[in-house]
């Protein structure tokens, strides 16, 4: 469905330019979840800014069915990490995940509906006309979620979504997203560095190095679904794949580190 | 007693303690240039109540209202195209810094020359004198909305007009009623000025032309009543402000 081929990004000019991204290449099929995850500052945002049509690469392509990504396509949504920073304070809830809707060709009175399955289905029906701050970070990150259901996309992405939200929450938050996952087919890219969160969601997990950032290693999730948060995490198997995605990660960091003149 | 409520007590008494102190300051004190404020009052009620209310009062308010609507439709329309145009911004930023640094009354005697004494070159000096501080607190905020907010309209693809209306100027909203305060009440100082010079009617005039006739007591009349259309556009300003940015300090005292 989603075709990432040899993306590269270089920041600045000349002696200047940092190479961000060196080399990237990974597919998403219809209605898998894949989790992208790699060492904090390897380029994760801006890879799913890349893939989303927000920032363009230096080098390779995306393509979404086909056709390349230049711009942000209509069958794609994203939720943001900052949740606080991508809802309209001055809208309502409601507002918030009717607004994207105003552009589709849709009757007022089925918006209205959709807006309102949209919150039932994140847990958050009565609470359309509260404002986005009245509500816990949570609460937010979930009308966030909603405004990207409620768009009908087939592709989500997730950039770090639950990033800053307290672990009870982070794990209700996962359940949801993968219930919802289940209820819409929609197919979903979630980028992440925490390597339990890539392992209990995805289908499959693209590792990342750090900078400049190439594709470290793709692996698959076999584990049984629907995914529980006790009794997926007491598999053995679960344990494997989590240590497997560690060392990958942390490899590089070691290799660079044998690298570092010994003054430093 | 709450506290609340000594406050709101404290509130009002402490006005009506500093005109007791002046009324019984001026009333026995026969000074010509400080007439009893019972005197002043009186005229109050002559002049304005309502004998000069059509002649200066309402000449007064509507080219203030004239001038102010005109920086605002001005400073709004200008500075939203300034504010996302990195290049036109810098630009037009050293030729806006110049003629913001011209004190508008210095612009009284052009005006006149191009409008001549009417109306025209008072709404013009009020709108010239307004116009600053609305424009560039409106680039500011246009310029420095949450670059979040803009790439979700990007994601869910949201017409030019609708991010305008529904993102960009909402998210700037409090940095241009900050602007749009301070226009207030440099509208008002404007408004006197240019009816003090080369006008026939007017507050300003009033005030002029009471000094000039020795009538201090009218001229202090006129004086309190710029005192009190001052305060009262302040209160409409806060009441309309509050109502528009309620969501803002509602976002400003969750976040804290």
């Amino acid at each position: 469905m989603l075709t990432v081929s040899h993306i590269s990004k270089t920041y600045g000019t000349g002696e200047q330019a940092t190479q961000a991204i060196a080399d990237v290449s990974f597919e998403v099929g219809r209605e898998e979840f894949v989790c992208i995850v790699g060492p904090s500052g390897c380029g994760k945002t801006t890879l799913l800014r890349i893939m989303s049509g927000l920032l363009s690469a230096s080098g390779g392509s995306v393509e979404l069915e086909g056709g390349a990504v230049a711009a942000p396509p209509e069958r794609m949504a994203l939720v943001f990490q900052d949740y606080s920073r991508s809802l309209f304070p001055w809208m309502t809830v409601a507002a918030n995940v009717d607004f994207p809707l105003r552009r589709k060709a849709i009757a007022k009175g089925d918006r209205r509906q959709a807006v309102e399955e949209a919150l039932a289905s994140v847990g958050l029906e009565g609470f359309g006309a509260r404002y986005p701050w009245q509500l816990s970070g949570g609460m937010q990150q979930r009308v966030a979620i909603a405004r990207g259901l409620a768009y009908r996309p087939e592709i989500l992405l997730m950039d770090e979504p639950f990033a800053s939200v307290d672990a009870q929450t982070r794990a209700d938050l996962e359940d949801l997203v993968l219930r919802l996952r289940h209820d819409y087919g929609v197919t979903i890219v979630f980028v992440t560095h925490d390597i339990d969160e890539s392992v209990y969601l995805a289908d499959r997990v693209v590792i990342l190095s750090s900078r400049p950032t190439i594709v470290q290693e793709t692996l698959d999730v076999p584990l049984p679904r629907p995914r529980d948060q006790v009794t997926t995490k007491e598999l053995a198997e679960f344990a494997q794949l989590r240590a497997h995605v560690y060392r990958a990660i942390k490899r590089p960091d070691r290799d660079q580190l044998d690298q570092v003149p010994a003054t430093r | 007693m709450s506290r609340r409520a000594l406050l709101v007590t404290v509130e009002i008494a402490t006005p009506l303690a500093v005109l007791a102190i002046i009324w019984i300051w001026t009333a026995g004190a026969e000074s010509y240039y400080f007439p009893p404020l019972a005197d002043v009052l009186s005229a109050f009620g002559d002049t304005w109540v309502f004998e000069r209310f059509t002649s200066d009062v309402v000449p007064s308010v509507s080219r203030l209202a004239a001038g102010y609507a005109l920086a605002v439709v001005l400073g709004m329309s200008l500075g939203v195209v300034l504010g996302q145009q990195r290049t036109l911004r810098r630009m037009a930023t050293p030729v806006i810094e110049f003629l913001r640094a011209i004190p508008p009354p210095a612009l009284v005697p052009f005006a006149i020359l191009v409008f001549g004494v009417e109306n025209d070159a008072k709404i013009f000096l009020i709108a010239i004198g307004c116009v600053f501080p609305i424009l560039l607190n409106t680039i500011d905020g246009v310029a420095g909305v949450e670059p979040t907010l803009l790439d979700t309209t990007r994601v869910y693809r949201i017409g030019r007009l609708d991010r305008l209306r529904y993102v960009v100027l909402p998210a700037a909203a409090p940095q241009i009623f900050a602007g749009m305060r301070t226009s207030l009440s440099l509208s008002l100082i404007l408004m006197v000025i240019s009816e003090m010079v080369a006008s026939t009617n007017g507050i300003g005039y009033f005030i002029l032309q009471s000094q000039r006739s020795f009538a201090i007591t009218e001229m202090w009349s006129g004086i309190l009543l710029l005192g009190l259309l001052g305060y009262l556009f302040n209160a409409i300003f806060t009441l309309v402000e509050r109502r528009i940015l309620a969501w803002h300090r509602g976002a400003r005292a969750g976040a804290g």
